[in-house]
């Protein structure tokens, strides 16, 4: 019989799979302290710990894909939502709107019933077009009987008047404060006469008597004196009496507001002759 | 290998069983597995080791196992011994075959203490003393083994000259 030998890595591998073999057997019939087989009690230990970290594995696989799921799904409510909000949001700016929309409605009710003359609501439409001139646009025309040279008002005071050949739905509307516009107006705590002109943002009061009592805080109304405007409307407050005598310089701030005009009543008759004379 | 193994174990049983004293008893197993062993190589060894082993367990009714994993490290042990030095001669056989006793008896003395605290028990002097035997007997199996061809071929050779002689 000759000596044959493996190479000694075969060899090595095969003494181990040997003795791991042997103790495997042992182990299968030594009992421990507890009376569990060693076999079972290191079987069971060693594959509890594979269970172990298999059950981890495969917990956060599904922790992550439900999270993922989750996630998702809260994604999905979070857009949802988010859409809700964005939608509550503007049915909310709705209702403010309505709101205050009716708050200057009711107010353009009680003006219009509260004057004389006929009048007619309308909604600004449209703004200036031009930065050169201050005008709006209103949804009344020539088929609600508008027409040039008709007094424009609103709650707080003058607005202006309709120029140019309205539209039959639309016209516009140059305001008091346009540089070429003006109205005859007086100082109703000292009834000193003269012309409110615009000067593209607020207003002067010109031709007013040297000696004529004017002070800053008085309230500036409409004369009528121009044909347009209806007497006893407000224009605005005198803000500074600048100068003396005849080189006076009386600045007065409108009561409206122009950059917030949303509706405004059409005065449907021009003020009379007599009327303006008183 | 086979055969050595089941001749070894039929011998273990029947003869070693009925001389073994109650200070030393001789294991032909593991003179069976040495020798193959010495003769074969590690790998023979070993895995001769590991049937015979656990053959013996089987038959001695201990734990299936102990006996299988002291003789294959023995097995594989003395395997290697034999591909790493020359162990042709007699005083170098019994280092061997008494080392290989020594292995094999402390492995499976100290696997059963691992295994049930009493375990089993032997004296040195036990131990020593099986081991030389082991050796001894182990010695005289390669004698015989390798003997056996030649004296064989030596009787037939002296047979036939007696038979022509007789016939002249």
């Amino acid at each position: 019989m000759s000596v044959t030998t493996l190479d000694p890595r075969r060899r090595t591998f095969l003494f181990a799979a040997v003795m791991v073999g042997h103790l495997v057997l042992i182990s299968a019939q030594v009992n421990t302290k507890s009376g569990v087989p060693v076999l079972s009690a290191v079987t069971f230990g060693a594959f509890a710990g594979v269970q172990r970290a298999g059950s981890a594995v495969v917990g956060a696989v599904t922790g992550t894909w439900r999270r993922y799921f989750a996630l998702h799904q809260t994604a999905l409510e979070n857009e949802t939502l988010k859409q809700q909000v964005v939608a509550l949001g503007v049915q909310l700016q709705e209702q403010r709107a309505l709101a205050e929309r009716g708050r200057r409605l009711e107010l353009l009710l009680k003006m219009q019933s509260a004057i004389p003359q006929r009048t007619l609501a309308a909604d600004v439409i449209a703004g200036d077009a031009s930065s050169f001139f201050r005008t709006v646009t209103i949804d009344r025309g020539t088929s609600d009987g508008l027409r040039a040279d008709l007094a424009v008002i609103a709650p707080a005071g003058v607005v202006g008047r309709v120029v140019g050949d309205p539209a039959s739905r639309a016209a516009r509307v140059q305001l008091l404060i346009d540089r070429s516009a003006g109205a005859g107006a007086i100082v109703e705590r000292s009834r000193a006469g003269g012309v409110a002109v615009g000067d593209g943002s607020g207003l002067r009061l010109e031709y007013v008597s040297a000696l004529a009592d004017v002070v800053p805080g008085d309230v500036v109304v409409t004369s009528g004196l121009d044909g347009i405007y209806p007497k006893g409307f407000v224009i605005g407050r005198v803000v500074s009496v600048e100068g003396a005598a005849t080189s006076r310089t009386i600045l007065v701030r409108p009561t409206v507001d122009f950059s917030a005009l949303e509706e405004v009543l059409v005065v449907l008759d021009r003020p009379g002759a007599g009327e303006a004379g008183g | 290998m086979a055969a050595a193994i089941v001749l070894a174990l039929a011998l273990q049983t029947t003869v070693a069983f009925t001389l073994a004293s109650q200070h030393a008893a001789v294991d032909l197993v593991l003179i069976a597995v040495v020798y193959l062993a010495l003769a074969a190589g590690p790998e023979a060894g070993l895995l001769g080791g590991s049937v015979a082993g656990l053959a013996q367990d089987a038959l001695a009714g201990g734990v299936v196992g102990v006996g299988g994993l002291s003789k294959s490290l023995v097995g594989f042990l003395a395997g290697l011994v034999a591909t790493q030095f020359i162990v042709a001669g007699a005083a170098h056989r019994f280092v061997v075959f008494f080392l290989a006793s020594l292995v094999n008896a402390g492995c499976f003395v100290g696997l059963y203490r691992v295994i049930d605290p009493p375990g089993v028990s032997a004296s040195w002097s036990a131990l020593l003393t099986q081991a030389l035997i082991n050796a001894l007997i182990g010695i005289l199996a390669f004698r015989i083994v390798e003997g056996a061809p030649g004296w064989w071929h030596h009787r037939r050779m002296r047979r036939s000259a007696l038979r022509s002689r007789g016939r002249i």
